[in-house]
């Protein structure tokens, strides 16, 4: 079990991307109309990152998952009922609010008090995961801050792939900017990685993998600690849909030869 | 509040010149200390300095410089040190950064280290009551502007929001501030670009096209043209030196292990879980969803859709024109036409 890894994933729960979302502001700033009604998911990015780990674990005995998640209980449960299903992991719920407007810091500081009061980490063998950036605020900053807070400074975002080494080392693929990857080898745990999409399709559901998981989901939601986030300096001056609606004209009666003669013209004139 | 202004940057892949978004930066930081009339300082992450400050003396700003060969690579441990070691140097209020990769790894870090706080993609920025800065949410469904009222803050831009500044390089007075390095347990040993045919990304182009999944759907002949599909693309691109997007559903094809187009990958994608790039123009086709109309069209001027769907309601406001039509037929022409103008 030379390399038996610790992951911790650290994955928000967003609205489902399919959903029409609409800022309201209330006493306590912006946020989602019907936000507590709007079906969520597993933040996409995220959910790569998990769907990594247990792929990681897998590969390595000994190693295990955990999957900490912030989140209003009742939305946690809901998502949980899926993705538990997916792949096994130990879940941390931390009942407090959702979206994009909270202060990622303050999320961070969070996030980081659990991991460090995880029973059983190593934190020398420890991998954090999760994703590049969410689905709601897309900061890209909440996994680098909780890493700053557990002394971890070896750190990489935008991660496509992984490959632990006999020796302990791994390669890390990073996105760059022109399509590419940067291509690094740390020396090994502990490290943080952001995920980007990763190689891995979503896993098939499994409802054996879902029952083992939901015997310790159940009781560890129904313990779950309440979380209120600071909001650090932080003020909205304004949140609204962009007012972009554009004069769409529908061109239905030209031929391809024509279409393509226009389009040819379009490009040219730029 | 009186402010003071760092502009963070560093050097692209020769190690010579800033990058094109640092040079966005700059020109964001002068904008804004004009409008606070705050000093200005930049500094900049390189193994050698010198002409990337040679390339800021007209600017008036205080230069500070981090350099050795530890900085030659980007990577997190060496860069957090570099920046950290540059804000304290200038203890600004606002520190400005590129949201590039290099930079975008490490700043929330830093700004933890200063005991500041950090918000980034951002879009704008004015100086009204006090500072404030425009930026996206919910993958650019949202537009929202924001203040804080604690320092040091740190605000990573949003590449291709400012224009990049030009001047005439000269002798630069240059502070150069040590930095102790922690134990390096990282080595980069390169790039690599995605296994495909040609590099399809391509964030300086003009042009975006979009690929969604149609391309690889059953046509009126009752067969899928996979191939001709991505002869298609490949083709546009090399006329008209073109990025590739595609849509979520399309790329998901290739990741399934379906060999459907062979050069998409994960990187091509836009929309909710892919990029949202700036492109002066976009063409669209055979796309009927929201995510690419909506999501990753955001920053793209003017766009153009082709579809069969003559009710497609995701095109509709979001586009400047729509063709009702098969777009093999049309690409297969513009193709042509566009081979027969270069020859």
């Amino acid at each position: 079990m030379a390399n038996a890894v610790h992951i911790v994933v650290c994955a928000g729960i967003v609205p489902d991307p399919l959903q029409t979302l609409e800022p309201v502001t209330g006493p306590n700033g912006p946020g989602l109309k019907n936000e507590m009604v709007l079906p969520a998911v597993l933040d996409p990015w995220a959910a790569s990152a998990l769907y990594e780990a247990a792929n990681l674990a897998a590969k390595n005995p000994g190693s295990k998952v955990w999957l900490v998640s912030l989140g209003p209980k009742a939305k946690l449960q809901q998502v949980m009922m899926t993705v538990a299903q997916k792949v096994g992991f130990e879940l941390v719920p931390i009942d407090g609010p959702i979206g994009g407007f909270p202060d990622a810091h303050s999320t961070a500081a969070v996030l980081a008090d659990t991991i460090n009061a995880l029973p059983g980490l190593d934190r020398t063998k420890c991998l954090l995961f999760g994703g590049w950036e969410s689905a709601t605020r897309g900061a890209g900053v909440t996994l680098q801050l909780v890493g700053e807070r557990l002394g971890i400074t070896d750190q990489f975002q935008g991660v496509d792939e992984i490959s632990l080494r006999e020796d302990g080392s791994f390669e890390v693929l990073e996105r760059v900017e022109g399509g590419k990857h940067q291509v690094s080898v740390c020396a090994g745990t502990p490290a943080v990685l952001g995920w980007a999409t990763g190689n891995l399709p979503e896993p098939r559901n499994n409802p054996q993998v879902g029952m083992a998981n939901m015997r310790t989901i159940m009781p560890a939601l129904q313990k779950a600690k309440p979380a209120k986030l600071e909001a650090n300096g932080l003020r909205y001056i304004s949140a609204s849909l962009p007012k972009q609606q554009r004069t769409t004209r529908v061109v239905k009666d030209m031929m391809p030869d024509q279409i393509a003669a226009e389009l040819v013209a379009w490009i040219g004139a730029k | 509040m009186t402010e003071s202004i760092l502009v963070l940057t560093h050097v692209d892949e020769s190690g010579a010149a800033l990058t094109k978004a640092s040079l966005e930066a700059v020109t964001a930081g002068l904008e804004l200390a004009a409008q606070l009339s705050a000093p200005l300082a930049i500094g900049i992450v390189a193994a050698d300095s010198t002409a990337a400050a040679a390339s800021l003396s007209v600017t008036g700003a205080r230069l500070l410089t981090v350099s050795g060969e530890a900085f030659a690579q980007p990577r997190y441990a060496s860069d957090a040190a570099a920046c950290e070691a540059l804000c304290r140097a200038a203890a600004a209020s606002i520190v400005l950064a590129p949201g590039s990769a290099r930079l975008t790894r490490v700043t929330a870090g830093v700004a933890y280290r200063l005991g500041g706080f950090v918000d980034t993609h951002i879009t704008a920025l004015a100086a009204n009551a006090g500072v404030e800065a425009t930026r996206w949410f919910y993958r650019q469904r949202v537009e929202g502007v924001l203040s804080r009222d604690v320092r040091p803050w740190f605000l990573l831009l949003d590449s291709g929001t400012h224009a990049a500044f030009a001047g005439e390089a000269a002798a630069a007075s240059v502070e150069q501030i040590t930095v102790e390095l922690p134990a390096l347990r990282t080595t980069v040993s390169g790039l690599r670009a995605p296994m495909q045919d040609a590099q399809t990304i391509r964030p300086e182009a003009r042009m975006l096209l979009v690929a969604g999944a149609g391309w690889t759907k059953k046509q009126s002949d009752g067969q899928t043209h996979a191939p001709e599909a991505g002869e298609l693309i490949l083709g546009f691109l090399r006329a008209t030196g073109a990025s590739l997007g595609s849509s979520k559903s399309l790329v998901d094809q290739g990741g399934e292990g379906v060999p459907v187009l062979p050069f998409l990958t994960h990187m091509n994608q836009i929309g909710q879980t892919g990029a949202t790039p700036r492109h002066a123009m976009g063409l669209s086709t055979c796309c009927h969803g929201e995510e690419p109309h909506v999501v990753g069209w955001r920053f793209i001027g003017d766009r153009r859709a082709i579809s069969l769907d003559p009710n497609c309601g995701w095109t509709r406001g979001k586009a400047d024109v729509v063709y009702i039509a098969d777009a093999f037929q049309v690409m297969a022409k513009v193709n042509a036409l566009l081979q027969a103008a270069k020859a």
